[in-house]
């Protein structure tokens, strides 16, 4: 029997995504749905006056107009409306409330029609009446007024006085723009009244989050409110937090006691979350001989008004490099925006892409080579928390990637390797994430014909999680895959956390290692009950399910098969859920880490720039399945590319709107864009993280490849731009 | 976006006539960018007039040796018609520079030239823009302008034409065949777009109530020595920063006819008689591509965040006539710049 853990197996939804059978939030129909059409704020501060909806409730097919003011009821308290990855701080937004503007794209008013067009059409016909307040959205500009926050990192020695006396120091400022998370899929919100009683399809990355948060806003029992999410295309973190169109589409389902959705616009979408726009302050002090003698990262980040949404953007040096001072500090910009929130590798994006430019720059001012020096500054504990890590293979991604890049062929001058009128740019970057678990209980049900259900409350956020959990159930249950379907997205079935932090694949694998085991002593249990059973004796730890039987680990010829044991017991089915074991040890580090090394090509004369290949060299522990890993990594390098290169959500501060709110003007990658991708995962067992050796992947694969893309643009041209997008105009001084 | 009723015209006289009875009404052909521009509540046609069947979709080689467009040939059909590649190779690589396959497919050839300016506050209905609400003031000029031009730009607009396709028919000197209430008449390309002046509104001279039957092309297509280079944020599906047309006719190494058009910088593709004259009878060479550069760009003035463009499109220009000049235009597949 092959085993499936570790095979690039297909995705078993595969066939259902591609041929239309899985639905999504936005596409169950239920007889007599309503459509809602969302009227946002074009102002991003002050109050609304007045709201003239005469003229869209004349509009034929019109049902209701919605405002604050004759909304039905909701929790009035703060507590109500946070939810599991609300910051601490602060008071969440709560849509359609009251009268008061927090940020341009705020909903207004929601139209409820017979069906979509008509609800927009009335839409525009809605009349708001604001009363302006003097509002800021620029971070720049307001950079006197951050304030710090609780630091994530403790300071070591005294990291002003090594810097100061370092023999070679380096000392920048980069920065990061917003970034919107742009999925594929709308966000959408089908929200269905009956009996009393709840269900929503949601587009969420965690339905028991917005299930709890539903409870709470509209006052209601768990048992009734039913949220579900079956598939999702793309969350990115975009999907944590539960986003107004949920509650907009159950305030429309209450009012009218019929079932509502709302599904937003692209341009509607860029009122939701996004990464925020940081000021990455880096000052590296080295001796010179090439070791670090203090570190210092300062972090000024964008939040909203009334929450302090922060992520660790400056502790990641303490991961990579050893230096005995150090200093972190995190300070927040409260702007007329709503609140940032989690985009993938959320703090990690922005702040290694900092910490790794900042290294490069170093290395050039000792004369080193980039990856020399990190091998010289490598650390092998986690300086901030002083534990070694449970395993951390980043010396041999660094080998293996430079192997494989042919990195010793570099010429270390800038602009000394070119073709014909382009110059040729080699650069690379360390990328480093969590390998984090979360209590998950995933329920498997083994019927006697050989078939498992197994289900967990977890999101497939388009990463594959149904197919690595169908592989690790068909492995540890010892059936075919095709006898293994997988449940999801509903809130009913067994706790999960959010889809989130690249921690899904380790929880969620974890457990279901642990139901099955659990299943697997029922099924010793029948098969020690049947007449002269060769497993008498046996423990449940003794034996494996192989092959569709329950075989000795010492003598593979006792065996008895699932079918017999189930059918002597008479057993139609066995029904176990179990949770995964999440560690409290401190004494360990767990960590991913990746090297990413690229190569560019500037025209010389124009500044346009190509990403010719890029090699992303991963240890991120077990690799649950090669295909859907490398889909993974491969996502996050052209992700990176567009960090790099072309995303940047554009402000108009004096309107305090966003300019490019939809995909033709936001840009992200096109194919031309993305050339050679290669992904190397590096060999890391580990025992120690977790059970199976599950480290997550989710994040990883952006992490440092803006760092590795800027660096080379440098190593092309020797002209350092460190604010992002790295856009023509910024390569080349167009006189 | 507002209820709209649809109709259908039967022949380009029909068309005529339903346009000339309700003035609210537009013509939709592939509505490429019609449709996103209701759904921004920036057009508000009451009516929609589809000619999107009218019998206007030949490509036929004229008495004099040109080539007759008819204005509801797809973008894509034009650009693929062999008679197009070989003899107008400028008109397909612009063309191609656009838009994606889907988009090319869908948009007529006439509609292509009827796209809105492209500007962020002329999109957003809730920032003053002069061009749909005129006297409403131009957010861009001091605004998040890096898209905007730098040429031909009054105080009242700075937004960019955005077509590719245009840029080369200027270069090209089509005429553009029109009919109306009054008959039909025929518009020199560079007389068809506007600059914005204090008429923003206005992109071109078309009158409402007129249609385009077709695009002429005079039998001179420069297919020897062309190029069409599109400078963009990233490597396609993307508007130009700047895109430059450039066709020579040479002599050896002398030049003998030369044109040079712009994209991206301008209301209208931007062409200069003064820029093309420099380089007559002179060599092919940097130092004269370098002075017509100089000559186009004559008055060009930035607006901040599009400054670059300037000097951008002065490089641009100067690579796009080597390029044209070595017989080596810039390839569509490969990306790298020649």
């Amino acid at each position: 029997m092959t085993s499936y853990i570790g095979s690039a197996t297909s995705r078993v939804d595969g066939r259902a995504k591609v041929t239309g059978e899985a639905r999504y939030a936005g596409e169950f129909n239920v007889p007599g749905l309503v459509h809602g059409y969302v009227v946002e704020s074009t102002i991003p501060k002050g109050r609304v006056v007045r709201i003239d909806t005469g003229g869209a409730l004349e509009v034929d097919g019109v049902l209701e107009v919605l405002t604050h003011r004759n909304r039905p009821p909701m929790a009035d308290n703060d507590l109500a409306y946070k939810d599991e990855v609300a910051p601490e701080k602060g008071s969440p937004y709560r849509p359609l409330y009251d009268d008061r503007i927090l940020f341009t794209g705020q909903p207004v008013a929601l139209v409820l029609a017979d069906d979509w067009e008509t609800a927009r059409v009335a839409a525009s016909m809605v009349k708001v009446e604001y009363q302006k307040e003097p509002h800021v959205t620029d971070l720049h500009a307001e950079r006197s007024r951050a304030f710090a926050i609780d630091a994530p990192e403790k300071p070591r020695g005294d990291a002003a006085k090594a810097f100061a006396s370092a023999a070679v120091r380096h000392a920048a400022e980069y920065f990061i723009p917003t970034e919107h998370h742009n999925p594929m899929e709308l966000f959408a919100s089908t929200a269905i009244w009956e009996d009393g009683r709840l269900t929503v399809y949601d587009k969420t990355q965690g339905v028991q989050n917005v299930q709890k948060y539903l409870c709470g806003v509209f006052k209601m029992k768990p048992d009734e409110v039913r949220v579900m999410s079956p598939y999702m295309g793309g969350g990115f973190g975009a999907g944590l937090r539960p986003q107004y169109q949920v509650v907009l589409a159950v305030l429309g389902a209450r009012a009218l006691k019929r079932p509502v959705r709302v599904m937003l616009t692209r341009t509607q979408m860029y009122a939701l979350g996004y990464r925020p726009a940081s000021i990455e302050r880096l000052a590296l002090g080295a001796s010179s001989g090439g070791t670090l003698e203090s570190m210092q990262h300062e972090t000024i980040a964008v939040t909203s008004q009334f929450e302090e949404f922060a992520r660790n953007d400056t502790g990641w040096g303490n991961l990579l490099y050893k230096s005995p001072n150090a200093k972190f500090e995190h300070r927040l910009v409260k702007l007329d925006l709503p609140t940032s929130c989690d985009m993938r590798a959320p703090g990690a994006a922005t702040g290694v892409y900092a910490l790794e430019c900042a290294m490069d720059e170093l290395a050039i001012a000792l004369k080193t080579d980039p990856v020399q020096l990190r091998l010289q500054c490598y650390s092998d504990r986690n300086q901030g928390e002083d534990v070694p890590y449970t395993s951390k293979q980043l010396r041999e991604c660094y080998r293996q990637g430079a192997a494989e890049f042919g990195w010793d062929k570099r010429n270390a001058e800038p602009r000394s390797m070119r073709e014909g009128s382009e110059l040729v740019g080699w650069g690379m970057a360390s990328g480093v994430w969590e390998a984090l678990q979360m209590p998950a209980t995933v329920r498997i049900v083994l019927t006697a014909n050989g078939h498992a259900e197994v289900a967990t409350a977890a999101s497939d956020i388009g990463t594959g999680t149904y197919t690595i959990m169908a592989q690790v159930a068909a492995d540890m249950l010892g059936l075919p895959i095709d006898n293994i379907s997988v449940k999801l997205g509903d809130s009913t079935l067994p706790q999960c956390p959010l889809e989130g932090g690249s921690w899904i694949a380790s929880s969620v694998c974890n457990a279901i290692a642990n139901t099955a085991r659990a299943v697997r002593g029922d099924l010793l249990k029948l098969a020690k009950g049947m007449k002269d059973s060769p497993l008498a004796g046996a423990g449940v730890d003794e034996v494996a399910l192989i092959d569709g039987k329950i075989v000795s680990k010492r003598d593979a010829n006792r065996a008895v098969s699932i079918a017999s044991a189930m059918q002597s017991g008479n057993a139609e089915r066995i029904t176990r859920e179990e949770v995964n074991k999440v560690d409290e040890d401190k004494s360990h580090a767990r960590n991913v880490h990746s090297a990413i090394f690229a190569e560019v090509k500037v025209d010389e004369e124009l500044g346009v720039i190509r990403v010719t290949r890029v090699v992303n060299a991963v240890a991120a522990g077990r690799i649950l399945n090669l295909k859907t890993a490398h889909s993974q990594i491969m996502g996050g390098v052209v992700w990176g590319i567009g960090m790099a290169l072309h995303e940047e959500t554009l402000f108009d501060h004096h309107f305090g709107r966003v300019m490019n709110a939809n995909i033709a003007e936001y840009h992200v990658p096109v194919n031309a864009d993305i050339h050679d991708i290669k992904v190397i995962f590096v060999e890391e067992p580990d025992e120690i993280v977790n059970p199976l050796g599950i480290k997550g992947l989710g994040e990883i694969g952006i992490v440092g490849v803006a760092a590795a893309i800027a660096n080379a643009v440098y190593h092309a041209t020797g002209k350092r731009v460190r604010d992002l997008p790295i856009t023509l105009d910024k390569v080349v001084q167009f006189e | 976006m507002i209820p709209f009723q649809y109709a259908r015209a039967n022949d380009v006289a029909d068309a005529i006539k339903q346009i000339a009875a309700d003035p609210s009404a537009k013509f939709i052909a592939g509505g490429t960018n019609l449709i996103d521009l209701i759904k921004y509540d920036v057009e508000e046609p009451t009516r929609l007039i589809d000619i999107s069947h009218l019998p206007l979709r030949s490509i036929e080689q004229t008495s004099t040796g040109g080539v007759l467009i008819g204005a509801m040939v797809p973008n894509t059909d034009l650009a693929y018609h062999p008679m197009i590649e070989e003899r107008y190779p400028l008109l397909a690589r612009a063309i191609m520079s656009g838009a994606s396959q889907q988009l090319r497919n869908m948009a007529s050839t006439g509609g292509n030239l009827l796209q809105r300016t492209r500007c962020f506050y002329f999109y957003d209905t809730a920032t003053p823009c002069n061009k749909r609400e005129p006297g409403s003031g131009c957010s861009a000029i001091d605004g998040v302008n890096r898209i905007n031009a730098v040429l031909g730009t009054s105080q009242a607009c700075i937004a960019t034409h955005p077509s590719d396709m245009c840029v080369a028919l200027a270069a090209l000197d089509a005429t553009v065949h029109v009919a109306g209430p009054a008959g039909a008449r025929t518009i020199a390309f560079a007389d068809f777009h506007r600059l914005p002046g204090n008429t923003p509104q206005r992109d071109t001279n078309l009158e409402p109530d007129e249609i385009i039957t077709a695009i002429e092309l005079p039998p001179k297509g420069f297919s020897a020595n062309y190029s069409y280079l599109k400078i963009r944020d990233r490597l396609s599906y993307a508007f130009a920063l700047v895109s430059v047309a450039a066709a020579l006719e040479l002599d050896g190494d002398t030049i003998k006819e030369a044109r040079l058009a712009l994209g991206g910088v301008a209301h209208k593709p931007w062409r200069s008689s003064a820029a093309e004259a420099a380089l007559l009878g002179k060599r092919a060479d940097a130092t004269a591509f370098a002075q017509a550069a100089d000559w186009l760009l004559h008055g060009a003035k930035g607006y901040g965040h599009n400054n670059f463009k300037i000097g951008l499109a002065r490089r641009a220009i100067v690579r796009t006539l080597g390029q044209a000049a070595r017989g080596m235009p810039q390839s569509l597949s490969d990306k790298k710049i020649r």
